[in-house]
C-alpha cells in the first residue's frame, strides 16, 4: 500500500469538503443544530401544563385547591370557566391537558370531616403526558388532602401523627438524580449526529466520484482499493471526532449534562463507533453509485434505527422480545449505553466490556466488507 | 520489428445480451497513432475501457505496454494513461490541486513532476490559469488540463476517448499536434473518434461498426482499397442531377450535398465525360463533373455494405 | 414577397461589456439551408438563440418568418422547430408518447395532431417501432424521431444543432434526404456544426468567429476562395524533423503534421514544388512526394478563424 497515494486521496477529499458548500453544512452547523432542536425540544418531561377549573363551589377552600395547582411547576392554572361545556370543549381543542371540576359541596363537605372527590379530566392523546399529568394531579391533591386533614385534626385537637401515614418511601435517584430527561438524551443527540453525519458523509463520496464521471479514471489508475477506501474515509474520521467534541462539549458547557467519566473512555467508543458509521456509509456508497440514492439509504439505514432502536427515546426493555432482539443488531445500540455510562455513571473501560466488544466485533465485520465491497472495474 | 505496445486479440464483451464488442482484433506498434473510427454503438468506449483494464472481456485478451490487461490489470494501469469520455477532472479543485493529485497517485517525483507540469502547461497556454478551479476552464482548456495530467507520468500508451467531441475545428488541430509531438517522443497513442474526417490523422486506423472490425489498414490504403470512385458534380439544382443521374450506368450512388451531388460512380475516368454529356442532354445546369478523393465517410458506407450489413 | 425567410441586419449582443456577437448581417431564403461554424464561444450559439427568440438582441433588426424577434418573440418561437445535440427525447416513453408529449407542447391542433404523427412515424422509418421504448433504439432512428418532434407543427423555420453527432453514415445520409426534402417544400434550416462533413450538405456556410462573420457561401465557393496560397502535401521521412526544417523555410507559410505526411501552405506553389524537395534534402530529408492538393473545409476554416483561445 502507497503511503503517497492514501495521502493525496485524503487530501483531495478535504479540498472537496472544504469547497462543497452542503458537506460543510453537514459536518459543521448540523451537528449544532441537533444539539439545539433536540437538547431543548426533546424532552419527556412535562411541565407547565395549562390547567383549566370549573369551581363549582367557589370557597376558600376550593381557591386554595386551585392555587396549589397554581404553584406546582407542573401546572399553569390557565384559566377557571363557567360550564361544563367550556372545560370538555378547552380538552377538544387542546387548550388544556387537565381540567379540574370541583363540585359546590367542596368545603362544606371537607369541614365536616367528610370525603370529596374533585374529578379531572386529561387529555391522553400523548399517553406519556397524561400519565405524568395525572401522577403529578395526585401528588398535588394528595398533599392538599394531607395538609386539609391535618388541619381538621388539629382542630379536633388530636396529634399531627395521626394524619401521617404508616409507611414512607425513601427514593434515591442514582445517575440522574434531577430525573432531567436531558441528561439522557444529549447524548442520544451525539450518538444520532454522529450516526448522521458519518454515514452522510462517507456514503456520497464514492457516488460522488461516479456521477461526475472521475471514478472512471481513477480506476484506471495504479491507485488501489484499499487506499481510496482508507483515503477517503480518513479525512470523515477525523470530522466525526471533531464533532463529537463538538457536540459533548456543547451538552456539557450549554445544557450543564454532567460528565462522569474519563476522555479515553469515550475517545475509544467513538473511535470504534465511527469506524462503524463510516464503513457502513462507503459499502453503502460503493452499493448506490448516485448521491441522491446513496444518501437517502444512509439516512434510512443509520437514522431510523438509532432513533427508535437504541435506547435513545424509547427503552429497549420494555420493547416486546422480537423487537429487542433486532435492537442487538444496531450498532447504536451499544455506543449510547457506553455513552451514557460514562456521562452519568462514569463508568470506565472494564464495567462496559460487554458493550465495548461488541462494538470491536462490529467494527471488524464493517472494516472487512467494506475493503472487499470495493472492486476496480466499470463491470 | 519491435513489439507491438498494444496487441488485442478476439476481444468480446456483452452487456445485457448486446454484443457491444465482437472478437476484435488489432496491434498498435510503439510510436504512432492508431485509431478507434466508427460511429455510437460501434464499440469504441468499450475497447478502450478493456484496454485500460478498467473493464473485463467476456472473451479474448490484449497485451498493452508489454501486460496482459486480464491476468496483470494493474501493472498496465502503471504504464498507460487513459482519458475517459467527457472529463476526468475534479472540477472543485484548480488545475495545480488536480496536476499534483495525479502526480502523486502515479508516484511521480516532485522536481520530475514541477518540471513536467511547467513544460506541458506551457505549451498548451494554460500557464496562467494555475490556480484557476478546473471547472471555471473552458471546454478546450479542460481537454488540455486532462491531456496534462494524463502526460504527468511518462505513459508508454495513452488511451483517449473521443477527445475531440464538440471541439471546433481549431482547437482540433491543437489537439492533434500535441498527439504528434507525443508520438515524436515514443508515446504510443490510441485515440477514438466519430468523426470520420479524423481518420485521415492516424497512422493506422480501425473501422468499427457495431461491435465488429470492419477493416484496419491505414488511411491511404483505405481509401485505394475502396471499390469505385467518387464524382463531385457542383450544381445550383442537384434534384435534378440527380434525378438525370440515378439510372445512368456505372452509378452506384448519388448524394444530394450542399451545393451539388456526389456520386459513387465504378470508373472515374470512364464516367465523367458520361455523366457531362447525360446532363448536357437532359438540360441541367452544372458547373463541374469532377473525380474527387474519396472521403471517409465514402470508405466507411463502402465498407459497411461490402460486409453485408444494413443500417437502421 | 420577399424570399428572405430570416433577416438579420447589423445584430449586436453585449452581456456587461462583453461583445458576443458584433455586427452580423445575412439572409437566409425560403428552403435553403444555411450551416454555422465556429469554435465554441464564438458567439454561434448566441446568434441562434436570438433567431429563436429565446435573447434579446442589443440592437440591429432580425425578421424571422416576417416577424420581428424583439415585438413579437412567441409567435416567432411558435414558427421554429428546434432538434437540440442528443436529442432530448424521453427515454423511458414510447416514439408514439413522445410525438404526443411534444405536440402538445407545440400546441399541435387536435384535430390535425393523429396525422401528423403518422406522417411522422413514416418519415422516420419507425412504422412497426412506434411502440418501442426511445432508450432501446438506435442512434439513426432516434434521430429522425428527434426531428419527427420537431417539426410537428410545421415549422417553416427549423434549427439542428450538431444533429448527427455520432450518428453513423448510413443513416446520416438518410436524415439528410429527409431535410433536403424539407427544404425543398419550403422549410428554413439552419444547422450549427463542427463536424465538416456534415458541413458539406449546406447550401451556404456562414463562418462566425469572435462574434464576427468571417465569410459567407457555398461550400465550394469556400473551398476555391483564396487561402492566401496553396495547400501542399509532402511525404517524406522522419516528419517531426522535416516539420521543423519546413517550419523555418523562407516561402513557407505553415507546415503541420497530417497523419503520415505534412500539410504545408506556401504562396507559390510552383517555387516551393520546385525548391522544398531540396531544402529538406539539405538535412538529409529525402521527399518521397510533393504534390498540391484541394483543400478540405477544415483548411479554409483554421484559415479563416483565428486561433481558439
Amino acid at each position: 500500500m502507497s503511503w503517497r497515494r492514501t495521502v493525496a486521496i485524503a487530501r483531495k477529499e478535504l479540498i472537496h469538503v472544504r469547497r462543497d458548500p452542503r458537506s460543510l453544512l453537514i459536518a459543521l452547523l448540523l451537528p449544532i443544530m441537533q444539539m439545539i432542536l433536540l437538547g431543548y425540544g426533546a424532552t419527556l418531561d412535562a411541565k407547565h401544563l395549562a390547567v383549566y377549573a370549573f369551581d363549582r363551589d367557589g370557597s376558600q377552600t376550593s381557591q386554595a385547591l386551585l392555587k396549589r395547582f397554581q404553584a406546582s411547576p407542573y401546572f399553569d392554572l390557565v384559566r377557571t370557566v363557567e360550564g361544563y361545556a367550556d372545560l370538555t370543549a378547552a380538552v377538544d381543542a387542546g387548550r388544556a391537558k387537565l381540567g379540574l371540576v370541583v363540585s359546590p359541596d367542596f368545603s362544606r363537605r371537607l369541614a365536616e370531616g367528610g370525603t370529596v372527590t374533585v374529578q379531572a379530566i386529561v387529555d391522553a392523546t400523548d399517553d406519556n403526558t397524561a400519565n405524568l399529568a395525572m401522577g403529578y394531579a395526585e401528588a398535588v391533591i394528595g398533599g392538599f388532602s394531607q395538609d386539609v386533614q391535618l388541619a381538621w385534626l388539629r382542630r379536633q385537637g388530636l396529634p399531627d401523627r395521626a394524619a401521617a401515614p404508616p409507611i414512607s418511601v425513601e427514593t434515591r435517584t442514582w445517575y440522574n438524580e434531577d430525573l432531567e430527561s436531558r441528561n439522557f438524551i444529549v447524548p442520544g443527540v451525539v450518538a444520532l449526529v454522529m450516526a448522521l453525519v458519518g454515514a452522510l458523509l462517507s456514503s456520497l463520496t464514492i457516488a460522488r466520484e461516479w456521477e461526475r464521471g472521475t471514478m472512471e479514471q481513477l480506476v484506471s489508475t495504479p491507485v488501489t482499493a484499499r487506499e481510496i477506501m482508507i483515503g477517503k474515509l480518513v479525512p470523515y474520521f477525523v470530522i466525526g471526532l471533531v464533532d463529537a467534541a463538538l457536540c459533548v462539549g456543547f451538552g456539557i458547557g450549554w445544557f450543564g449534562v454532567p460528565f462522569r467519566g474519563t476522555v479515553g473512555t469515550l475517545l475509544v467508543a467513538t473511535a470504534l463507533y465511527l469506524v462503524v458509521v463510516l464503513g457502513i456509509g462507503f459499502v453503502i456508497s460503493v452499493a448506490i453509485p448516485n448521491q441522491l440514492g446513496a444518501s437517502s439509504i444512509a439516512i434510512l439505514v443509520t437514522l431510523l434505527p438509532t432513533n427508535m432502536l437504541s435506547g435513545f427515546a424509547f427503552p429497549i426493555d420494555q420493547m416486546p422480545a422480537p423487537i429487542r432482539a433486532v435492537s442487538y443488531v444496531v450498532w447504536a445500540r451499544y455506543y449510547l449505553t457506553i455513552l451514557k455510562a460514562v456521562f452519568l455513571k462514569g463508568s470506565g473501560l472494564a464495567a462496559l466490556g460487554g458493550p465495548l466488544l461488541a462494538m470491536v466485533a462490529y467494527a471488524a465485520v464493517v472494516g472487512t466488507v467494506a475493503t472487499r465491497a470495493f472492486r476496480k472495474t466499470l463491470d | 520489428m519491435a513489439d507491438p505496445a498494444v496487441a488485442a486479440g478476439g476481444l468480446t464483451k456483452r452487456f445485457a445480451g448486446t454484443l457491444a464488442v465482437d472478437r476484435l482484433g488489432f496491434t498498435a506498434a510503439t510510436g504512432e497513432v492508431f485509431g478507434l473510427v466508427g460511429p455510437d454503438g460501434a464499440g469504441k468506449t468499450t475497447t478502450l475501457r478493456m484496454l485500460a483494464g478498467v473493464m473485463t472481456p467476456d472473451a479474448g485478451s490484449a497485451t498493452v505496454a508489454g501486460h496482459d490487461v486480464v491476468r496483470d490489470p494493474e501493472a498496465v494501469k502503471s504504464r498507460i494513461s487513459y482519458m475517459p469520455q467527457g472529463f476526468g477532472l475534479y472540477e472543485d479543485l484548480t488545475v495545480d490541486e488536480n496536476i499534483r493529485f495525479y502526480a502523486d497517485v502515479f508516484g511521480v517525483a516532485r522536481a520530475a513532476r514541477d518540471e513536467r507540469a511547467e513544460r506541458l502547461l506551457a505549451a498548451s497556454g494554460m500557464a496562467r490559469f494555475r490556480d484557476r478551479l478546473a471547472g471555471q476552464l473552458s471546454g478546450g482548456m479542460k481537454k488540455k488540463l486532462g491531456l496534462t495530467c494524463a502526460l504527468i507520468h511518462t505513459p508508454r500508451v495513452l488511451l483517449l476517448d473521443e477527445p475531440t467531441t464538440g471541439v471546433d475545428p481549431v482547437s482540433r488541430r491543437d489537439f492533434w499536434r500535441i498527439l504528434y509531438d507525443l508520438v515524436a517522443e515514443g508515446v504510443t497513442v490510441v485515440v477514438s473518434t466519430a468523426y470520420l474526417d479524423e481518420a485521415e490523422r492516424c497512422h493506422h486506423l480501425a473501422l468499427l461498426h457495431e461491435g465488429r472490425l470492419l477493416h484496419c489498414d491505414t488511411p491511404a490504403r483505405l481509401k485505394a482499397g475502396m471499390p469505385g470512385a467518387v464524382v463531385r458534380v457542383t450544381s445550383p439544382a442537384p434534384d435534378a442531377v440527380r434525378d438525370a443521374l440515378r439510372q445512368a450506368p456505372g452509378v452506384t450512388s448519388a448524394l444530394v450535398v450542399g451545393d451539388g451531388v456526389h456520386l459513387v460512380v465504378d470508373d472515374a475516368a470512364r464516367r465523367v465525360p458520361e455523366v457531362r454529356a447525360r446532363l448536357a442532354a437532359a438540360a441541367v445546369p452544372c458547373a463541374e463533373v469532377a473525380a474527387v478523393a474519396p472521403t471517409f465517410e465514402d470508405v466507411f458506407v463502402a465498407a459497411v455494405a461490402t460486409s453485408g450489413e444494413a443500417g437502421p | 414577397m420577399s424570399d428572405a425567410a430570416v433577416v438579420v441586419e447589423d445584430l449586436v449582443k453585449r452581456f456587461g461589456t462583453f461583445t458576443a456577437v458584433d455586427r452580423v448581417s445575412f439572409d437566409a431564403r425560403r428552403g435553403e439551408v444555411l450551416g454555422f461554424l465556429g469554435p465554441n464561444g464564438a458567439g454561434k450559439s448566441t446568434i441562434i438563440r436570438i433567431l429563436c427568440a429565446l435573447l434579446r438582441p442589443t440592437s440591429g433588426r432580425v425578421r424571422v418568418a416576417g416577424l420581428d424577434v424583439t415585438r413579437a418573440p412567441e409567435a416567432v418561437r411558435a414558427r421554429i422547430g428546434y432538434m437540440s445535440q442528443r436529442f432530448s427525447l424521453y427515454d423511458d416513453l414510447t416514439a408514439i408518447e413522445n410525438l404526443r408529449l411534444f405536440g402538445g407542447l407545440y400546441a399541435v391542433p387536435a384535430g390535425d395532431l393523429d396525422a401528423r404523427i403518422r406522417w411522422a412515424v413514416e418519415m422516420g422509418g419507425l412504422s412497426g417501432r412506434e411502440h418501442e421504448l426511445v432508450g432501446t433504439l438506435a442512434g439513426g432512428w432516434k434521430q429522425r424521431l428527434a426531428l419527427g418532434c420537431a417539426v410537428l407543427h410545421r415549422p417553416p423555420i427549423l434549427f439542428l444543432d450538431e444533429p448527427t453527432s455520432g450518428v453513423d453514415p448510413l443513416s446520416r445520409r438518410q436524415f439528410w434526404d429527409l431535410i433536403h426534402h424539407m427544404a425543398a417544400s419550403g422549410v428554413t434550416v439552419f444547422v450549427s456544426t463542427h463536424y465538416m462533413d456534415e458541413a458539406e450538405y449546406c447550401n451556404r456556410l456562414a463562418l462566425i468567429d469572435r462574434g464576427r462573420l468571417v465569410a459567407l457561401g457555398t461550400p465550394g465557393e469556400l473551398r476555391s476562395a483564396p487561402l492566401g496560397g496553396t495547400l501542399l502535401l509532402v511525404e517524406c521521412e522522419r516528419l517531426g524533423e522535416a516539420l521543423a526544417v519546413l517550419a523555418q523555410t523562407p516561402g513557407v507559410r505553415e507546415a503541420a503534421v497530417f497523419g503520415d505526411a505534412l500539410h504545408v501552405m506556401v504562396p507559390d506553389a510552383e517555387t516551393a514544388l520546385r525548391e522544398l524537395p531540396g531544402a529538406l534534402a539539405a538535412h538529409g530529408l529525402r521527399c518521397e512526394r510533393i504534390e498540391a492538393i484541394a483543400p478540405t473545409l477544415e483548411d479554409v476554416f483554421v484559415h479563416r478563424v483565428g486561433t481558439a483561445p
